[in-house]
């Protein structure tokens, strides 16, 4: 449901269903709504009917990247003899994205379900479940959640009555947007500083500690207790597009829209539905651009807006990406320049220094910008942002560099004359009073 | 530590780890396979119990956990949550990245510094009572302006409210 608002007609209400209803966060309270019995079916299948299960789904990492889940869990080495181990990513930190937040708050034992659904299925017995230092209350919620799954024997040495030992830790961050990258994520993890590591060896090979390792996003676990409780079949049925992209996915849509919250739609929804109707423009406004996957993705104008369908697919034909789906709406009162710049500075601030091009290139993607706004910027500087932006893309360990690029760069190429009045002299009231 | 002169204002150091928070730094042994990966939660605990990482703090959980002082200086410089100096009796961060930005944070911002008698980011009033930070997204951009305040996540603060939330803190 689009929490804090009212369900939408529109919407198809799956992992969102008991946002607002802190009835479901006791683990009594989530059994009367049918928990945890997408677990005992799981233990009672072999982990890898639970991965081929997930496999069928056409299930796909709701974190960003996209990636098949039930592809990833099998990567994970059959009777390696090592400790396995899974790691929960709750470092939602992308500007633009809040859904994970809402799960954890509202339905923690979704999460502690699925994610004791994914260690039995890729045989590991701890789960780390990562959750920014920022998460004060989604935390404490969290804790109390998974004191309680241990008393009732939901977790522990032996899962209810079923021999099969999983524990979950949760270790909180503190402060560092990177560790929502996955291998940064580890060495957070691992006590150290949270740089992401060079691949391969890709996390299944050696990961956490160097062992054997899978990592999913919040929503991803939670989609898996859906997928076992109605069946890949079903979960497979939602699509309204391309049968690449299956099943729901909770939306987040902030900055200039009337009814700013989370909805979940099923995939392929048109993503001209979600902006006008079910979010809603602010009466008088017309949109001027949309950064639909979190802030890290290109920008679309309007036109590419209107006609894109809200899937993997569908929103990379229209110049963008799906990313973790954090919509961030502009409208016409906007200014696109500084808003940039200030994400830029949200980049440039969060780079964790080892690769060159990343340091560099946001600190100075953050200064070029900083003069255009201040009425000084040289003509040569559009060119010079570009040219930092390639360079910024695909050449460093993880994708931080590319984030930061790809809104700079798209701003550039699709809106150059907001840039260009900033050229002819205008200055920023934000940053010149 | 061996090698080195005794670190500036270690004599006063009172240790952190013991008693109840040493009960807690032990109770984390078991939840990881190696005590270096025990070393953000302790981090915490630091924080929770004095307030701020001190170097006096940084050597002694470091030689509880195996570590030198120097790596664990590395750790706590690298996470923006630790404070590596002490701060008001209430800190508070506030988000102004672009989602908060387009919908009024910087009204809220102005509030805050305004009416804890900060003056500006960063900076501690003068009774000691508040430290008011900028900070980057805190993740909940459809409940604009998201706040933390020690450890309770207050969001949809508009400026008008500033006052009234302050007052619970002093």
């Amino acid at each position: 449901m689009g929490y804090p608002h009212p369900s939408h007609p529109k919407e198809t209400v799956v992992l969102s269903q008991y946002f607002g209803d802190a009835g479901a966060r006791s683990f009594d309270g989530w059994v009367q709504r049918g928990g945890y019995q997408a677990l005992k079916k799981a233990l009672a299948m072999t982990p890898d009917q639970v991965t081929e299960e997930v496999k069928a789904s056409g299930l796909r990492g709701r974190g960003g990247a996209g990636f098949p889940t039930g592809l990833k869990w099998s990567f994970m080495p059959k009777h390696s003899g090592k400790p396995h181990y899974l790691c929960c990513n709750a470092d939602e930190s992308e500007p633009g994205t809040f859904k994970d937040r809402e799960i954890m708050r509202w339905t923690p034992h979704q999460l502690i379900e699925g994610c004791a659904i994914a260690a039995y299925a890729i045989g590991a017995e701890r789960c780390y479940i990562y959750i920014r230092g920022e998460f004060t209350e989604a935390t404490r919620i969290m804790q109390a959640a998974l004191d309680e799954a241990y008393a009732k024997g939901a977790l522990g040495d032996n899962v209810f009555g079923s021999g099969t030992r999983i524990e979950m830790v949760i270790h909180r961050g503190a402060g560092a947007y990177i560790c929502g990258e996955e291998t940064a994520l580890m060495n957070s993890i691992e006590g150290k500083r949270g740089n992401p590591r060079i691949k391969p060896p890709f996390p299944a090979a050696a990961g956490l500690f160097g062992m054997p390792t899978t990592i999913n996003n919040v929503e991803t676990l939670a989609s898996v207790v859906h997928i076992l409780n109605r069946g890949a079949a079903w979960y497979k049925g939602l699509c309204l597009s391309n049968p690449k992209s299956t099943g729901t996915k909770l939306f987040s849509v902030c900055g200039q829209v009337a009814r700013p919250g989370n909805y979940e739609l099923t995939m392929g929804f048109p993503m001209k539905d979600l902006i006008y109707e079910l979010a809603g423009l602010r009466p008088g406004r017309k949109l001027k651009a949309v950064i639909p996957g979190g802030s890290s993705v290109p920008i679309m104008t309007p036109e590419e807006a209107e006609s894109a369908l809200c899937d993997y697919e569908g929103i990379q034909e229209k110049g963008s990406m799906l990313g973790s789906a954090g919509f961030i709406v502009l409208d016409d009162s906007a200014d696109l320049v500084y808003e940039i710049y200030r994400l830029a500075r949200f980049y440039a601030h969060e780079s964790c220094a080892q690769c060159t091009n990343c340091r560099e290139g946001t600190a100075w993607t953050v200064k070029i910008l900083e003069r255009l706004l201040k009425g000084e910027g040289k003509p040569a500087d559009l060119d010079l942002l570009m040219d930092l932006g390639e360079n910024m893309t695909g050449k460093t360990i993880c994708v931080l560099s590319d984030s930061c690029a790809a809104p700079v760069m798209s701003g550039i190429r699709k809106f150059r004359a907001d840039f260009e009045h900033y050229l002819a002299g205008a200055k920023s009231p934000a940053l010149v009073a | 530590m061996s090698g080195h002169a005794t670190a500036p204002g270690a004599e006063t150091h009172q240790p952190v780890f013991t008693g109840k928070a040493l009960e807690r730094l032990e109770g984390l042994f078991p939840k990881y396979p190696n005590k270096q990966a025990c070393l953000l939660p302790a981090l915490w605990i630091i924080q929770e119990e004095r307030g701020w990482i001190s170097p006096q703090a940084m050597a002694e959980v470091g030689e509880r956990l195996g570590l030198t002082p120097a790596y664990v200086k590395g750790v706590v410089t690298f996470y923006t949550m630790y404070h590596q100096h002490p701060v008001g009796r209430h800190f508070i961060q506030v988000c102004t990245t672009s989602p908060c930005h387009l919908c009024g944070a910087a009204d809220t911002v102005k509030a805050l510094l305004e009416h804890t008698g900060c003056g500006e980011l960063g900076a501690t009033s003068p009774d000691g009572r508040f430290t008011v930070a900028e900070v980057e997204c805190l993740g909940a951009c459809g409940f604009v302006t998201p706040i933390l305040i020690d450890d309770d996540f207050i969001d949809s603060v508009t400026p008008d409210q500033v006052p009234g939330l302050l007052a619970r803190y002093q």
